[in-house]
């Protein structure tokens, strides 16, 4: 029998956006408040599992036709990239440097290296979660 | 530099690279006389060093190998050293000689026997000319490990695996040991070269170290040369073929303990502990080796017995001669201890030119004949004449008969064992006369196997019946090695002073240098008829009593009924063989027991034991309650919680319980995260928390049926004990340093910093991406393993049709 989960899926429709907005809000906000890459990365891969819940895999993989493994690779190299990077400025390696920068519309804001490094952080995350719950989710 | 000495020691094992060449090479020629060409050029090298010792001059060439160590290839040759050379050279020529003719070109892999022959005979060059202590070792060793191949040549023969088993064992033992004493030697006198631990002798012997290096070096002397209790492994060495028995375990090999003996006399010799050391061995394996060797049915095993026996003569002979040093002016030229050491030099060669014969004789015996045992042959003396010749000779001069070499050095011994109970040293004139009496008696045995060895072999009934080919003699060329070598017997006999000039003095040279001053020389003259002294009777007596007895053999022999099978040193080696495996057999089976639960067991009872003893012993506990912040009203009612959670998931009976008693520990901490304020770590908790408890329900749901037994965890007193242990170990060590702050935190530098240096106000995440970036990132790496081991795990099953 298949079940109906008509409620459950419109309401994942209307919910995602809001955790994944929530997820890049903490994501961005994680050097001056709670947060960080760490807790960002988690919460869009907890949206994305929602979105397994209330679909299938095979509707999410059409949907996002992402492979996860990539995604953790490429998180790696951002973070040892931005490592590396320091070397360009004579730098040791990994350090970080910030600056303050007056943009057209937003204003005055600062920038931070660091938040390059989170970047990596941030999608290693959501590839391993997502790969690891795909790869249990498929095995039979 | 590297001289042509170096060369000559070193020419054997180049030499054993080419002899599978060779043997590949020109198969249809005999490859063993091509290694004849080896000791020959030897021995006529080392001929021409005979001047220069007469003269009293020593060669020495240095090779720097290991200069920063000490350890250099020093090439040095004197009296003692040059005697050993020839005769290791010599005595190759013949059994080589003799071995072409006794191995078969078509049935014998021929290029590993002389391959490991000729290892065996540079390794022996190299023990008896090396003047380092450390590179003599290694020789040593290689003697050893050669000796171990060459008696397992038949490998395909279990006994032939067992005697070289068993030689290898005892012997690398003692070898072992002895390294351990060049090791103290090298402690107290700074030194590895031998001439200059000479030098230093007087120095170290009131040192503490000398008596544990004089044991040790010993020991590895005596496993070496089969002295009482380690003779056990020759008689079974006894596997090896024929030209190897006679050339290592009669004329070189066991003679390698006689050798580091008289040449670390002069270190040692002064002391009481080496003479009664030397002398008691000695005499104990001469009398034990000449009793045993009645009993033996096995011609190889007589002789390998009378080995034992000859060799303990040697040695206390040595030990003897040792006792020379204690007198201050004394004549050299008529000394009796000086004479001791004479006799020893003088009875080893004898020693390597009878038994070499004789062992030749059984080879051809047991060749020709198919057996070894007296028990089935007989009657020999016509159909192999020759043969028959050479025993007499061989062992007339073994058992110490007129007029053969072995009569001369016989009545030396027994001088030096009458002369030593006047010895006023050691306890030595109140014990001494057991000397005397034990070598009387041993001579007496060692007429009678003697004369065993000669008549139940040549004499008696012929018993063609209980033998597999029809015996005949030798071909030439298998006699020619015993004939020359009972030619020398008689040559010897006959003439002893053409080596007492030339070989014998310069070697008591160079074992009691101390009693030489300069100019002066050891003056040996052996002379044949020596007048009616005591000695000419003792022999006269131990002939009369030895014929009596071996007339009236069947009557006595049971006596060694007495000395049964079960409680001998065999048997004592045996069962250490088999206890020892069995017993660590038993230790590792009872420890390793392959259950996680007792490894556990084991790692949590050290760890704790461990800390606690150190905690205690160092007097490191303490509780200060001053820096403690108050308890508020929350925290007591998490804790209270956790507790009660923590206790559900001990002892509940349900997993699912216990998963979500797990749950709820997890969010629990999250809760103290947050009154701790803590908001990015309460934040992560909460997420990894839900994460591992969805794959707790996953492997839950995935247990197989069978194991769905819900049973109760069962109560194990010895678990709770070290749970215990663990968590109370834990919690004093927190305890102690939480009250043990002796460094103001660095958490200050952050403070004041995270916004300044690095633009961030959050400054959890500012230490994980700024300041302490590098260990993110290989955070983020430990995850991205994880993620790509499970992908792997559980993709890539090899279904058990690929083994890996």
């Amino acid at each position: 029998m298949k079940t109906n989960d008509v409620i459950l899926q419109t309401m994942t429709n209307v919910v995602l956006f809001i955790v994944l907005i929530f997820s890049i809000f903490i994501f961005f906000n994680g050097h001056h408040e709670p947060g960080g890459g760490f807790i960002g990365g988690l919460m869009t891969s907890s949206a994305l599992v929602l979105l397994l819940l209330s679909y299938d895999l095979e509707t999410v993989k059409k949907v996002l036709p992402i492979d996860f493994k990539i995604v953790t690779a490429i998180g790696l190299l951002v973070a040892v990239g931005t490592g590396m990077g320091s070397f360009l400025f004579d730098a040791p390696f990994l350090s970080q440097t910030y600056d303050y920068f007056t943009f057209p519309v937003l204003g005055e804001l600062e920038l931070a290296t660091a938040l390059l490094f989170d970047i990596g952080v941030y999608l290693v995350v959501i590839g391993i979660t997502l790969t690891i719950i795909q790869t249990i989710g498929e095995d039979k | 530099m590297f001289t042509a000495l170096h060369f000559a020691i070193i020419a054997p094992f180049i030499a054993a690279i080419f002899v599978p060449i060779l043997y590949k090479l020109f198969s249809r020629i005999h490859t063993g006389w091509f290694v004849l060409t080896v000791p020959t050029i030897l021995f006529l090298y080392f001929l021409q060093y005979l001047p220069t010792t007469a003269n009293k001059e020593t060669v020495t060439a240095v090779f720097d190998w290991i200069p920063s160590l000490g350890i250099h290839f020093t090439a040095y040759i004197d009296g003692l050293g040059l005697l050993f050379a020839l005769l290791i050279t010599g005595i190759g020529i013949l059994v080589v000689l003799y071995s072409i003719y006794y191995l078969s070109k078509e049935r014998e892999s021929l290029h590993t026997f002389y391959t490991f022959l000729l290892m065996f005979m540079g390794a022996m060059l190299g023990v008896v000319l090396s003047d380092n202590l450390i590179v003599l070792y290694m020789f040593w060793e290689i003697t050893s490990l050669s000796s171990f191949l060459l008696i397992s040549y038949w490998y395909e023969r279990e006994k032939s695996i067992y005697g070289a088993l068993k030689s290898m064992i005892i012997t690398v033992m003692g070898g072992f040991s002895m390294l351990v004493g060049f090791v103290l030697l090298y402690t107290m006198t700074g030194t590895f070269s031998i001439q200059e631990t000479i030098a230093a002798s007087s120095d170290i012997v009131s040192h503490n170290l000398f008596l544990p290096a004089m044991l040790t070096i010993l020991l590895g002397a005596l496993t070496k040369s089969a002295q009482f209790p380690f003779h056990i492994w020759l008689p079974d060495a006894m596997e090896a073929p024929t030209p190897v028995s006679a050339y290592l375990h009669s004329a070189t090999m066991v003679k390698a303990g006689i050798y580091l003996v008289a040449r670390l006399s002069p270190v040692f010799a002064i002391s009481g502990e080496w003479f009664w050391l030397i002398a008691g061995f000695g005499i104990t394996t001469l009398f034990w080796g000449s009793f045993s060797a009645v009993r033996q049915t096995d011609l190889k095993g007589i002789l390998a017995f009378s080995t034992v026996s000859q060799l303990g003569m040697i040695l206390s002979m040595l030990g003897v001669g040792a006792a020379a040093l204690h007198f201050d002016n004394l004549d050299l030229e008529d000394n009796v201890f000086v004479g001791a050491t004479t006799a020893a030099l003088f009875h080893l060669i004898n020693h390597a030119t009878f038994k070499g014969s004789l062992f030749m004789m059984v080879g051809i015996v047991d060749h020709e004949t198919g057996t070894r045992d007296i028990r089935k042959l007989g009657g020999l003396m016509t159909i192999m004449p020759i043969t028959f010749t050479i025993a007499v000779i061989g062992s007339f001069s073994m058992a110490g008969l007129p007029p053969f070499n072995g009569f001369l050095s016989k009545e030396m011994f027994f001088t030096a064992m009458r002369e030593i109970t006047k010895f006023q040293l050691f306890n030595v004139d109140t014990y001494g006369v057991i000397f005397p009496a034990i070598a009387w008696l041993a001579s007496i045995f060692t007429f009678i196997y003697s004369m065993i060895l000669v008549f139940k072999t040549f004499n008696g009934k012929f018993k063609p019946e209980k033998l597999d080919v029809k015996p005949h003699e030798a071909p030439f060329g298998m006699l020619l090695s015993p004939i020359i070598l009972v030619s020398l017997v008689i040559v010897f006999g006959f003439f002893p002073n053409i080596l007492s000039y030339t070989v014998i003095e310069p070697a008591m040279a160079s074992i009691l240098p101390s009693l030489l001053q300069e100019g002066e020389q050891f003056y040996v003259d052996i002379y044949f008829w020596h007048g009616w002294t005591p000695e000419l009777y003792m022999t006269i007596g131990v002939i009369s009593v030895g014929l009596f007895l071996y007339l009236g053999m069947k009557k006595w022999v049971g006596i060694y009924r007495l000395f049964p099978d079960n409680i001998s040193f065999n048997t004592l080696y045996d069962q250490a063989i088999v206890k020892g495996e069995r017993l660590s057999e038993k230790i590792i089976s009872s420890h390793m027991t392959g259950f996680i639960k007792d490894y556990l067991l084991y790692i949590f009872s050290f760890f704790t034991a461990a800390l606690v003893f150190t905690l205690f012993h160092k007097e490191a506990f303490i509780i200060e309650t001053q820096n403690l912040a108050p308890v508020s009203i929350y925290e007591v009612i998490l804790a209270v919680v956790l507790v009660a959670s923590v206790l559900t998931v001990m002892f509940t009976k349900s997993r699912l319980k216990a998963i979500i008693g797990l749950g709820v520990v997890g969010y629990t901490i999250a809760l103290f995260f947050v009154i701790f304020r803590a908001p990015d770590l309460a934040l992560t908790q909460l997420i990894i928390e839900t994460v591992s408890v969805a794959l707790f329900l996953l492997c839950f749901y995935h247990l197989p049926q069978i194991a769905k037994s819900l049973e109760t965890i069962r109560f194990q007193l010895g678990n709770f004990i070290i749970s215990l242990a663990v968590g109370t170990t834990i919690t004093l060590i927190g305890l102690t340093a939480n009250s043990n702050r002796l460094f103001e935190s660095i958490s200050g530098f952050f403070i004041e910093n995270s916004y300044n240096e690095a633009g961030g106000k959050n400054m959890v995440n500012v230490i994980l991406v700024d300041f302490r970036g590098f260990d993110t990132m290989l955070e983020i790496l430990v995850l991205g393993i994880a993620a790509f081991g499970i992908f792997t795990m559980i993709k890539l099953r090899l279904e058990g049709k690929e083994q890996l």
